[in-house]
């Protein structure tokens, strides 16, 4: 959504986001609203700052060297920008699963009570168990590995294991998740359990996700963001925008890739 | 031949450069073996005779007069051929027991270097009478070789058959001890805050430089640095394991450090994006996911370190560790000897006894630094991560 005056209804408001790495200038003037409990994907050609901007919304790129943000990202009607927010409690509401499935080389269990624990949201024990199972089912990766949560969870599946670091991240009781490219590394079966997946966890969390594929982004996502070369060239409800792309870009790139 | 469409003229000369080229390889690493398994050979030889010893069987009188003359304990035709140093204890002997006054006891004692030196059949310095009286003993069977278990029990002594690797071994064990509790721990948190908290500035990247050319500092210099900071400046107690763990120290960190770092770097950086993806802080990650992961590599660097530090022994001559160490060390801050440098004091020896102990003392370092190794190896198999 493009913003006009009052923001208040929505999850997430990015105003005139601009970031530089050194000299290139990634970001410019990026304005995008983002409603709650919906999923928005983000597609662009590579490189056009999709990631870049993800990356915004729960401040991973702090961690980059050489990084300048200018703007605001409004996260619940707080700029998670501002001074006296801490960057590892923005992350800990906005969670975050990668394009690579990277479960830490641990056990499926410790994988999901990890964070958990060191977030004092759980206790060991029961409780802990108990996230376990929530978790896992929420991924829908439960009945597929509830006898053999004490092995590694780097000996699942490609797409088990993208599903056991939504899990992970769910656990962590996030309002925002982000993805980026979640399913580039998959085949088409697992792509399709996580498409699923996403569609059902759209009722609890504000889902934003990073696409190359623009078939999933008309199949799975509310709301799309076309970027190109750093700029937000056209936003909109999904339907809309992939039936009527207004800006010249926007259709180039919509016609080209549906041939 | 026209009509195989794969002919290729030029690959015939390709192929045999290729061959050429893996003959050569195959015969530098054959001259590397034949040279390594020569020098193993060789040690192996001149240490075997090490493991046995020569005892005589005698009868020993627990005299009042044995007491002062310890030489009047066995009778006079054995004198030359029973060990000094075991005459010299017979006074401790009957401290420890009284009950051995004024009893006879027939023993089997330990031999005199000379005589087992004769039956081994190296060279010796035996005059015919004691040959002789050697021949007859060796009819009665009262004369015989064992299993060496003086040069495993004893210190360094100045009497070849009853010198010893025990103070070597512990003196090196003590001094590694102390070079691990000081350089693993510095090294590992050097080595984590470089890598994972340090900003990427002209200060860590000068540090860093540093680090890398302390590794390759002559380890001599380590000695003159503990010599003039450790014994002169702070006072501490020369020829000690204190000063040359601390000294090792110093030489191990810079390899610990650069050993640790590269593990650390190797681990994935998808591993700690997902850390900070869970709203994890930068410590828990590095402390409960980046260091475990590291930790075979960790390990097998700093053992290689120790392994260093084992053989080293310039520096430690330096501090004093070279001195004659009779007594098994019992603490850090003892006069103690470590296995290269005793090995290089019995290299010095006139006697010829020494040079069967030498190479077994060079056998010992080898087995430690083998056995160092393949810990290394099983470490890094058993722990390393399966992703
Ligand atoms: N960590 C980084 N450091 C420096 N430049 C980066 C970094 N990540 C991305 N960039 C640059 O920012 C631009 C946008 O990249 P990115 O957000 O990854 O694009 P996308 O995800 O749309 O393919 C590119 O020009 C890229 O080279
Ligand atoms: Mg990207």
């Amino acid at each position: 959504m493009k913003l006009n005056g009052d923001t208040s209804q929505f999850k997430i408001v990015a105003e005139n986001l601009n970031l530089h790495y050194g000299d290139n200038h990634a970001l410019k003037a990026v304005d995008l609203a983002i409603n709650e409990r919906e999923i928005t994907a983000l597609i662009g050609p590579s490189g056009c700052g999709k990631s870049t901007f993800l990356r915004c919304l729960n401040r991973m790129n702090d961690l980059i060297d050489e990084v300048q943000i200018q703007g605001r990202v409004i996260v619940d009607g707080k700029n998670i920008y501002d001074k006296d927010v801490d960057e590892v409690a923005v992350r800990k509401r906005v969670g975050m699963v990668f394009q690579q499935p990277n479960p830490f080389p641990k056990s499926i269990f410790e994988n999901i009570t990890y964070a958990p624990l060191k977030h004092k949201l759980v206790k060991k024990g029961t409780e802990a168990e108990s996230l376990v199972e929530s978790s896992l089912k929420s991924a829908g990766l439960w009945s597929e590995v509830k006898d053999k949560l004490h092995s590694p969870g780097t000996s699942l599946s490609g797409g088990q294991q993208q599903r056991l670091c939504i899990a992970r991240t769910i656990a962590v009781k996030p309002t925002v998740i982000l993805m980026d490219e979640p399913t580039s590394a998959l085949d088409p079966i697992s792509t399709g359990v996580i498409e699923d997946l996403m569609m059902q966890l759209r009722e609890k969390f504000t889902i934003v996700i990073v696409t190359h594929n623009m078939q999933q982004a008309a199949r799975i996502s509310d709301a799309t963001a076309y970027f190109h070369l750093g700029e937000l060239v056209e936003t909109g409800t999904t339907e809309d925008l992939f039936a009527n792309p207004k800006e010249k870009l926007t259709q180039d790139y919509i016609r080209g890739r549906f041939g | 031949m026209s009509n195989n469409p794969f002919y290729d003229p030029s690959l015939k000369h390709r192929h045999r450069s290729a061959y050429m080229l893996k003959l050569l390889s195959r015969l530098s690493i054959l001259f590397t073996l034949g040279f390594l398994l020569f020098f193993l050979f060789d040690m192996v030889r001149t240490a075997l005779p090490a493991t046995w010893q020569a005892y005589v069987q005698v009868e020993v009188s627990y005299s009042e007069r044995a007491k002062k003359f310890t030489r009047t304990a066995v009778p006079k035709e054995y004198r030359k051929v029973v060990s000094r140093a075991w005459l010299r204890n017979i006074p401790r002997q009957m401290e420890e027991d009284p009950g051995l006054l004024g009893t006879t006891q027939l023993l089997w004692v330990l031999a005199d270097d000379q005589v087992d030196q004769y039956l081994k059949g190296h060279y010796h310095n035996l005059k015919e009478k004691e040959i002789a009286f050697i021949e007859r003993l060796k009819t009665e069977n009262t004369i015989k070789l064992d299993w060496n278990g003086v040069f495993f029990n004893n210190g360094d002594s100045k009497i070849p058959e009853y010198a010893g690797i025990r103070s070597a071994i512990v003196g090196s064990v003590l001094t590694m001890l102390v070079t691990m509790a000081i350089a693993f721990p510095i090294g590992v948190m050097t080595a984590v805050y470089l890598e994972e908290f340090a900003k990427d500035n002209a200060f860590t990247h000068f540090i860093e430089v540093n680090i890398n050319n302390l590794a390759a500092i002559p380890s001599i210099l380590f000695g003159l640095l503990g010599l003039s900071v450790f014994i002169n400046l702070f006072g501490l107690p020369r020829s000690t394991p204190l000063v040359g763990g601390m000294t090792l120290a110093l030489m191990t960190l810079p390899i610990i450090i650069v050993s640790a770092r590269a593990a650390l770097r190797s681990v994935p950086a998808s591993i700690r994006q997902a850390g900070y993806g869970l709203g994890l802080t930068k410590l828990d990650i590095v402390k409960d996911h980046v260091v475990p992961i590291a930790m075979p590599g960790i390990l097998t660097g700093s053992i290689i370190g120790l392994a260093q530090a084992i053989g080293e022994t310039a520096p430690l001559i330096i501090i004093g560790m070279i001195a004659f160490i009779p007594d098994t060390p019992q603490s850090i801050v003892e006069a103690a000897t470590v296995l290269p440098a005793q090995v290089f004091t019995w290299a010095g020896m006139p006697e010829r006894a020494y040079v069967e102990k030498t190479a077994a003392g060079i056998i010992v370092i080898l087995v430690i630094l083998i056995s160092l190794n393949a810990t290394a190896i099983y470490l890094r198999k058993k722990y390393e991560t399966k992703w």
